[in-house]
């Protein structure tokens, strides 16, 4: 559990950090927190001939609401999220999630854009992104570029992230005082990766559903977002048949993924389970 | 007031709790080199060559070696339980002419550099022709090593023990069940991997081993006899060590391996072993599968019974031989009378890590299936499980209990208990009838909730004897020298605590060496709950020795009779005249100083016994099972350390529940191990532990040994996966549903959905 050799690079500036990963292009690596990347690298999964560390890069380490949107820099810890850093139902909902990213000293050094360039399948900030609608900012030397969600994660461990390019800030909109969320994910222990989780936001008004936004995750190659089933919540009244119909349907709309710690089937009603749970709280 | 029985703080603690303490790897040596194991990426398949060219030209390289550079030294032989047939079926230090695991060892790297040792180790090219993997041990034997042993088949023995008319029994019966149980493979994982620190001394011609555990001196003269040293050549030594459970201390193939390359390359050789070779080649359990058939009467009593299983043993057989399956075996009919017996174990090799004992090893497996049956018993019969195990337990007028069979080569006489007093404690504690109606209300209202219940008795205090030798220092000190090891079970502190209660001064002022085959001439090590039993009475036998001793000398310096003479504090009295003079003092007037030794022997075991009771909430949606109460009774016939003990049972019985609910080796059909990292081998954490309850008992001690001690180290663990799936049987509604371990969400969803 030693890596395999390689170089490092400390930038002290996001230009820097640019620069470096163009000058080594294939061979370079951003780390951040590394709490995937350096288990990978034991592991000798991952042999990046240059690691770039980006904490001296301190021009990424920012987090604020401007322009209608949440700027996450790419220093930004999962601890940042324990408490609300905006006001209104996006805080509260990142609070809600961010204590489900494994363990507390996990969530003191890896970073929010660290999982997204990552890209697990059983991310939560993934499936926070994608069901939200984030956007991606992505610099490299030529400039930056700003890419949806939608089509940013690609499949496991893959994304819209070229070689040259350091993912360098997630933008997530900000939510109106009308909507609310719900987070449920079932996994074995508390802190190990979902085998199934669903996020749900609700913007509801005067007893009835207007917007939503809902998402499944842990049970494809990347977070699904069910545009067709946030259809089928706008217009109703939140109840226990609405939500429990939208769960089957979720069910019996994904072939999801298997693996040693849950087969296909177990998976299929989970999702119906966890879709249901998390709508259940949005509307609580 | 004597130490016994006081729930002292332990007195090796200080180092642990600072952050001073010295585990294998922090051992280290001016000029030391590392060394990396190359192990096979298949599961089976015949060697044809090792390729390592490329690695020994890697700057920083040593050597490398592979089977033919050590082609002199002999299989790994058994420590234990050595049947017929086994011989064959030993693991040479590398492997040889075939792999047979996963991990199995094909080469090793010494470098300078651990980096540069696992840079080489990839560039080791192994040339295997992969063979189909066996990897059930039910199924037909298949050939071992096919080419280089012809004929030689995966079944190595099969232990047979028996008592009783069983046809008798069955023509008699109101009632036959069968029932077919598993359980998954699952292993000890200390938080310490294993590691080891050799030092060749030229001057003294001496390899001294660091990092050994458990049984020092057993693997010393191992060691020496594979590599064709005298036995006093090779010296072990025991630092700190993070856990044992059975499986760390055994004689592995990386400990000869330092030592032979510490005497051939005449440089310090240090191992450390990585949390995914422990995974993949320290010892691996469990992996039985039973299958029983009883005889009842009208009244649920077992007026007989028959089991079959198959014990998976992996790739090789281990030091342990047949321990394992021979203590399923014997140990099966557990607290119960069971007039008539047979039972057949078959032990398998496979094509996965080798197999060896952890806690509880062959009681954990017997005490699913023998409480399994006994819940399949109730439920056909229509009658409360605690009814059913009421009617079949021993009688303490029965007591002592010859079960009429052997094991591990001692006949099995169940020394004392009190099996009925324990059970009527154990439901008194629980208030039955009020939490059976409390269940039952929660039930009504739509909760999965219930309860399930295990009775099993433990063995422990494995002979054959313990030596120990005490010696009286300056400043009222008492150094205490054993042959055992410290696996962080509190050896320190439970042998102080026995001295103290003889010379009445504080545990602080005694010092307890153990896991030095230097300082003693012979130890039997700390495994089968027999350190406190064992050691625990020589350790007696030598404190009263040594006040013998101190009172004749003494006598005539004050005057008076020995038989006038008191131990009060450290100091002889003279009860007559209060004259007095302390140990150490006597001890430097005394030209050969004040020492005892003793030695206590037994060839009978000690039986502990217990109860554990699960109380679960399932979730029907998720399958997540939730244990929301547990409570383990064990009678441990005294209790030095009361604290100590609630330790050994409240962490056996997180590994219990670990193992019963998320561990478990799984493969795919080629033999590769999915679960090789933390990641997919789940351990339990303080956020799935329930309080767990202890009720300890002194009602039944051991008539065998001069403190009434049985052991503690393992009733914990050993009835957890029977009293889990027994409540959440009981929480389904679905009597018998859990036939197997470990109760994963997955494979509950799976059983839930084929009943509806």
């Amino acid at each position: 559990m030693k890596p395999a050799p390689f170089e490092y690079v400390r930038p002290s500036s996001r230009a820097e950090a640019v620069a470096a990963l163009a000058a080594h292009g294939d061979d370079g690596k951003a780390i951040a927190g590394g709490q995937s990347l350096v288990a990978a690298m034991n592991f000798r999964l991952a042999r990046p001939a240059v690691l770039v560390d980006l904490n001296g890069a301190l021009d990424l380490d920012y987090l604020r609401p401007e322009g209608g949107v949440l700027r996450i820099g790419a220093l930004t810890r999962h601890a940042a999220f324990h408490r609300p850093v905006v006001e209104g139902p996006l805080g509260v909902l990142l609070a809600r999630v961010v204590r489900n990213i494994a363990h507390y000293p996990i969530r003191q050094r890896g970073t929010f854009t660290g999982s997204l360039a990552h890209a697990d399948p059983a991310s939560e900030w993934c499936l926070v992104s994608r069901t939200l609608g984030a956007q991606m900012v992505i610099a490299n030397v030529g400039g930056e570029r700003v890419c949806a969600a939608a089509d940013f994660f690609k499949g496991t461990f893959t994304t819209a992230i070229q070689a040259d390019d350091l993912l360098v800030e997630a933008r997530l909109p900000l939510m109106g005082p009308n909507w609310r969320s719900g987070f449920f994910e079932f996994s074995r222990r508390a802190g190990d990766f979902a085998l199934a989780m669903s996020l749900a936001a609700l913007e509801i008004e005067g007893g009835v559903i207007r917007a939503a936004r809902l998402g499944v995750g842990g049970v494809a190659d990347r977070p699904l977002r069910l545009e067709g089933l946030e259809g089928q919540l706008v217009g109703q009244a939140p109840s226990a048949a609405l939500f429990a119909g939208i769960g089957e349907a979720a069910r019996d709309l994904i072939s999801p993924t298997e693996d040693i710690h849950a087969s296909a089937d177990y998976r299929r009603d989970l999702i119906r389970t966890v879709v249901k749970r998390a709508l259940t709280q949005a509307a609580s | 007031m004597s130490a016994l029985g006081q729930s002292l703080k332990r007195i090796e603690d200080r180092p642990l709790v600072t952050g001073a303490g010295r585990f294998a790897a922090d051992e280290r040596r001016p000029g030391q080199v590392y060394m990396r194991v190359v192990r096979s990426p298949v599961a089976f398949g015949r060697l044809v060559g090792v390729d390592i060219d490329e690695a020994a030209a890697l700057p920083g390289v040593r050597a490398v070696w592979v089977h033919a550079d050590i082609a002199h030294l002999p299989p790994i032989d058994f420590r234990m339980t050595r049947i017929p047939g086994l011989d064959p079926y030993r693991q040479y230090v590398l492997a040889k002419d075939y792999v047979r695991y996963v991990g199995d060892p094909v080469a090793v790297v010494f470098a300078d550099d651990p980096y540069v040792a696992e840079d080489a180790a990839e560039m080791v090219f192994c040339d295997i022709e992969e063979e189909d993997a066996c990897l059930d041990a039910t199924g037909d034997p298949v050939p071992f090593m096919p080419q280089t042993l012809p004929g030689v088949l995966s079944e190595p023995a099969c232990i047979v023990k028996a008592y009783g008319d069983l046809d008798a029994a069955f023509a008699g019966a109101a009632h036959v069940i069968e029932l077919e149980v598993k359980v998954g493979r699952h292993t000890g994982v200390p938080l310490e991997t294993r590691g080891a620190l050799a030092v060749y001394d030229a001057a003294r011609d001496v390899i001294t081993m660091y990092g050994a555990s458990k049984v020092p001196h057993y693997n010393r003269d191992t060691i020496a006899r594979m590599l064709g040293l005298p036995r006093d050549h090779v010296q072990l030594s025991e630092g700190h060590v993070g856990g044992g459970f059975g499986i760390r201390g055994e004689l592995y193939p990386e400990d000869v391996l330092v030592c032979c390359a510490a005497h051939a390359l005449g440089v310090p050789v240090k191992w450390v072993e990585d949390r995914r070779e422990h995974l993949l080649a320290a010892n691996h359990s469990r992996d039985q599968v039973h299958r029983m058939r009883a005889a009842v009467n009208a009244d649920g009593f077992i007026l007989g019974l028959t089991d079959v299983f198959f014990t998976d043993q992996g790739g090789y057989v281990r030091t342990h031989g047949g321990t394992v399956s021979d203590l399923a075996a014997a140990l099966l009919p557990g607290p119960y009378v069971i007039p008539a017996y047979r039972v057949e174990g078959h032990i398998r090799l496979t094509n996965k890590t080798p197999a060896g004992t952890y806690r509880a090893p062959g009681r954990y497996e017997t005490t699913f299936a023998r409480e399994r049956l006994m819940d399949a018993i109730a439920h056909r019969l229509g009658l409360d499980p605690v009814e059913v195990r009421k009617v079949n337990l021993i009688r303490e007028d029965q007591m002592p209990f010859d079960r009429r069979i052997d094991a591990l080569g001692t006949h099995v006489v169940y020394d004392s208990g009190k099996y009925h007093d324990l059970l009527e404690r154990t439901l008194a504690r629980l208030d039955y009838p009020a939490l059976k109606a409390r269940l039952a209300a929660r039930r009504a209202a739509g909760e999965k909730v219930g309860m399930g219940l295990a009775y099993f008795v433990e063995k422990s205090g494995l002979g054959p004897r313990d030596r120990v030798t005490l010696t009286v220092l300056p400043d009222d000190r008492i150094e205490v020298v054993t042959g055992v090891a410290s696996i962080g079970q509190g050896v320190e502190t439970a042998m102080a605590q026995i001295c103290s209660d003889v010379v009445d001064l504080p545990i602080q002022n005694i010092s307890v060496i153990h896991g030095q085959t230097e300082r003693i001439s012979e130890g039997y090590g700390a495994f089968a709950s027999r350190v406190t039993v064992m050691t625990g009475s020589a350790v007696r036998l030598a404190s009263q020795a040594l006040r013998e001793t101190a009172f004749a000398q003494a006598a005539p310096l004050l005057q008076t009779r020995p038989d006038d003479l008191d131990l009060v504090g450290g100091r002889v009295v003279a009860r007559s005249s209060g004259a007095a003079i302390s140990l150490s003092d006597l001890a430097q007037q005394l030209p050969e100083g004040l020492t005892a030794e003793g030695v206590f022997e037994a060839d009978h075991m000690t039986y502990p016994y217990g109860i554990h009771v699960a109380q679960v909430k399932v979730d029907p949606e998720t399958c997540g099972v939730s244990v929301e109460h547990y409570l383990v009774a064990y009678d441990v016939g005294r209790a030095i350390n009361p604290m100590m003990i609630d330790g050994q049972i409240v962490g056996a019985a997180a590994q219990g529940i670990g193992g019963a609910r998320l561990g478990g080796f799984v493969y795919d059909e080629a033999g590769r191990p999915f679960a090789a990292s933390f990641a997919d081998y789940l351990m339990p954490t303080c956020h799935e532990m329930p309080t767990v309850d202890v009720l300890l008992r002194e009602d039944a001690p051991s008539p065998l040994n001069p403190l009434g001690v049985k052991g503690a180290g393992e009733g914990g663990i050993t009835a957890v996966g029977a009293a889990i799936a027994a409540a959440v049987d009981d929480a389904l509604g679905r009597p018998g549903l859990i036939d197997r371990l470990p109760i994963s969400p997955n494979r509950l969803h799976a059983v839930m959905g084929a009943g509806g």
